[in-house]
């Protein structure tokens, strides 16, 4: 095997400690040198459920859970099976743990070590059976014990010594046990500034860097973090975030936030875009730039609020009342979530308009280790009117569409915003030249505006290509690097910038193009459509949807593809 | 004239209403009692001397909610319900702006209902000002929250709402407002007055206008002879304030409530960081 990867799944019952096993693996495994990401999955309880915290874990950075786990953990097999279905295992793989297994991990025939974390930590008090299990599975897979030692003592030097050294000595408890395991040994590379970074985090501190100061939100799953990072990062810079009572006052405080100056910003899930709708197109009416992070889970309803899924597309992209151009960014990566938030605050405030972020459970609640994002700078902010101007107008039609917004405080610019049709003083008119003259307006400005290379990733040439978004990506470049030397060679294209449509752009990354398959995580193949009725692509155009709460795996790709282009 | 923006209320000019009036002709129907709450509102700011250009007016959707158009200070024209969470946002992000709300019985209490709640909990310096009709104007003549359960005269309910009418004083105290007024557009004087104090008193202020709808409530032209000012003094007592607004049967102007809870403020961390000191926590 080439793949210099390894997965790693350790599950447990609430409260055994599964994600913090699984935090400090991926920590001391960054502090190694290493790549790795986490994503966790929990059962349905609230509190106290069973947990899985599912690594991958390498000497380049990796972005995607892979097709096959090395190793399953179990600290305890409580409701263990139900993670079956993600955590898949092979005759390659090994399983550690109390001999209680079950049928669902055994059949797969994977190598079986008996370790009972409980009976080991019983030995001494003190003893902690997921500090046994992450100094076992740290060694197993040829970590330095310093580290794993390191990123321990950081977590609980608080507790105080006792606690400290109980640690210390559960993790060398670990990783004695592992005689007759199969060790498979990471050569560590020393690498540039890493970062230990979650989706969610990322695109808090792309917010950040963008300019925003005011975050209004009401909590969602999984979306909450995101706030939750932002809380505290907002009031150490000057910022505010308010928690609202629902996302119709979410938004409008967003509105009322930016009318002021205010770069604003709010994130939510499906059920919050769904009610944030209706003011979103206010946002746009009026001009008044708001951006949106709308964390995808598994829908419609509540649907699998802990499960990722690109269902909310079409919502995004259609879902606001009249004629309503907004803007529709999609992040590629975790660390992409990060440029895609800033890139998306430094849109809206340009163009004066609403937009949407479609980040998504996957890549919002990973945590990963990647090389430090670089930094990007734009340039460009809000136009302000900075005068007193006797003749201003607030929608005046000016080339280009964006017009200067006088901002509360500046004599004798005195306007009203509106969300009924307006002339370009703002005052509000149904007469037809008025609501052409600024439909044309909210359009022009947005597909006049340069959005650069940035509005895709495209990669590869040749006459097959794969067409995706978002969190898809990831598993899509993985297959076309496992195809690669079977000779099948792959274009890639990626759009960052889902709204306004980029038909030009589009056309020159398809050329030559003979067939494309179009992946996504939708069930209703959304992105498919979407590329169909926007791109009109003159190739032959196959469709790979399949919806949540499984992930989409690089082998479901590199499968769909040989069907795919099995005869030519 | 060169000034300078410290706090909207603090920023002094002399101006007469009439200068905070824009130029665009109201789209109410002739008699309607908005026409007086629009002015009612003008000499309350010249009163002030609040500079037009550091007053924000923002408002939902009705015929009442029009109202921002018609001054000639920054307005916000929303959405239906919105104007609340939109005024906090600007309030709190822009301590400085005077921020008035201004909108209907529909708009407030019942598609923007949870926001009134909300809002008078909160406590943010921002002033209410809601012009009560008891019916929706706007769509043409439908029962709102404080039409009386037994007023059968929209095709919509024809038999009555058969609901209880909301109270919104009682409401606005039961939920933490720390200002709470009546007045009447049949005295423009008196709501000027009564407006002026609202938006001078710190925290989250109401102001109940009744406001004749002369086109679908005309019986209510008759409310100007009902209308008298309230007995006694404002309380700062909620109990007495729960008493007296309980025991009122609607028609007692003045202010009847005004509290003493500090307004809201956004936290502020007492060492400000840059954005490159954020970073810190992701390195590895
Ligand atoms: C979401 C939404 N639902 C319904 C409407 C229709 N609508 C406009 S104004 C209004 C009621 C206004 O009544 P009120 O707030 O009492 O104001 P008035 O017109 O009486 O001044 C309604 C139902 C709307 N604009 N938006
Ligand atoms: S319909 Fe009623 S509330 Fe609306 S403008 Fe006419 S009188 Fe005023």
């Amino acid at each position: 095997m080439n793949d210099p990867a390894i997965s790693i799944a350790l599950v447990g019952s609430g409260g055994s400690g599964v994600m913090t096993a699984g935090s400090l693996l991926l920590e001391a495994a960054g502090r190694a040198g290493l790549y790795g990401m986490m994503s966790r999955s929990s059962g349905p309880q609230i509190r106290g459920g069973e947990a899985a915290a599912l690594l991958r874990i390498s000497t380049r950075p990796v972005f995607c859970l892979g097709n096959r786990f090395d190793f399953l953990v179990a600290i305890d097999w409580a409701n263990a099976e139900r993670f079956a279905a993600e955590i898949p295992l092979d005759t390659e793989s090994t399983i550690v743990g109390d001999d209680d297994i079950p049928d669902e991990f055994s059949a797969s025939g994977a190598t079986f070590k008996e370790v009972s974390f409980k009976r080991l930590a019983a030995q001494s008090a003190g003893l902690r059976p997921n500090m046994i299990a992450l100094g076992l599975i740290g060694s197993a897979i040829g970590l330095p014990p310093g580290e794993l030692e390191a990123v321990a003592k950081k977590l609980l030097d608080h507790k105080g010594k006792a606690t400290v050294e109980a640690s210390v000595s559960a993790l060398s408890i670990g990783a004695a046990t592992l005689d007759g395991l199969k060790t498979i040994d990471i050569k560590t590379e020393s690498v540039a500034e890493l970062w230990n970074i979650s989706g969610n985090e990322a695109a808090g501190l792309g917010a950040v860097r963008g300019g925003v100061r005011f975050v209004a939100a009401y909590p969602i799953t999984p979306a909450t973090e995101m706030l939750e990072w932002l809380a505290p990062a907002l009031e150490k810079i000057g910022g505010t975030l308010v928690q609202a009572e629902d996302e119709l006052a979410s938004v409008n405080q967003l509105i009322g936030a930016s009318f002021g100056g205010t770069p604003s910003l709010t994130a939510t899930s499906g059920p919050g875009l769904a009610l944030m709708t209706e003011s979103i197109g206010l946002a746009v009416a009026s001009e008044t730039p708001v951006v949106v992070v709308n964390v995808m889970r598994g829908g419609p309803s509540t649907g699998i609020p802990t499960k990722s899924e690109q269902s909310d597309l079409n919502i995004a992209l259609y879902g606001l009342h009249g004629d309503a151009p907004h803007l529709v960014v999609a992040p590629l990566s975790v660390s992409d979530c990060l440029f895609s938030a800033q890139w998306a605050v430094h849109l809206a405030e340009t163009l004066q308009t609403a937009a949407i972020v479609l980040s998504d459970q996957s890549l919002a609640q990973t945590r990963a280790v990647i090389p430090r994002p670089v930094d990007v700078f734009f340039g460009a902010r809000r136009a302000v009117q900075t005068e007193a101007w006797e003749d201003y107008e607030r929608y005046a039609t000016v080339p280009g569409g964006v017009s200067p917004m006088a901002l509360p405080g500046l004599t004798g610019c005195q306007y009203t915003a509106d969300g009924l049709e307006h002339n370009t003083q703002g005052t509000p008119s149904s007469r037809v030249e008025d609501h052409a003259r600024q439909l044309d307006k909210r359009r022009d400005k947005l597909a006049l505006h340069d959005y650069g290379d940035h509005w895709a990733h495209i990669d590869g040439n040749g006459p097959m290509a794969i067409i995706t978004w978002g969190s898809s990506l990831a598993p899509v470049e993985e297959a076309v690097e496992t195809l690669a030397p079977e000779g099948i060679a792959l274009r890639v294209i990626a759009p960052r910038l889902l709204m306004p449509v980029q038909p030009e752009r589009m056309a020159a990354a398809l050329e030559g193009v003979e067939t494309a398959l179009v992946v996504e995580q939708s069930h209703g193949g959304q992105f498919f459509h979407y590329i169909r009725a926007f791109y009109a692509p003159e190739c032959e155009l196959h469709s790979m949807a399949r919806p949540g709460p499984l992930p989409i795996r690089p082998a479901d790709v590199t499968h769909a593809i040989r069907e795919q282009w099995r005869g030519s | 004239m060169e000034r300078v923006v410290t706090s909207g209320a603090a920023t002094e000019v002399t101006l007469k209403p009439k200068d905070y009036k824009s130029d665009i002709k109201p789209v109410w129907c002739p008699g309607c009692g908005d026409f007086s709450v629009l002015a009612a509102i003008t000499r309350a700011l010249a009163a002030l001397k609040v500079a037009p250009e550091n007053v924000a007016v923002i408002s939902g959707i009705g015929c009442s909610s029009r109202i921002p158009a018609y001054l000639d200070t920054y307005g916000f024209h929303g959405a239906h319900g919105r104007a609340l969470p939109l005024a906090t946002g600007l309030k709190i992000s822009r301590p400085d702006l005077c921020v008035l709300v201004a909108g209907g019985d529909g708009d407030g209490f019942s598609i923007g209902g949870n926001h009134f709640l909300q809002v008078c909990r909160r406590n943010v310096d921002i002033t209410y000002i809601v012009m009560d009709n008891q019916v929706y104007g706007m769509t043409k003549g439908q029962a709102s929250p404080t039409t009386e359960p037994d007023w059968d005269r929209s095709k919509l309910t024809p038999h009555g709402t058969r609901i209880n009418a909301f109270y919104p004083l009682v409401v606005a105290l039961a939920s933490g407002a720390n200002f709470i007024a009546r007045a009447s557009s049949s005295d423009p004087n008196g709501a000027a007055k009564v407006i002026g104090e609202a938006i001078g008193h710190p925290g989250f202020s109401f102001v109940q206008v009744l406001s004749p709808c002369v086109t679908f409530r005309p019986e209510q032209r008759d409310w100007k002879k009902i209308v008298r000012p309230a007995p006694i003094e404002a309380t700062t007592d909620p109990a007495a304030a729960a008493r007296r607004l309980m025991t009122d049967d609607n028609f007692y102007l003045g202010v009847l409530y005004k509290g003493n809870r500090a307004p809201f403020e956004p936290d502020s961390a007492g060492q400000p960081s840059t954005e490159q000191e954020l970073e810190e926590e992701f390195k590895v």
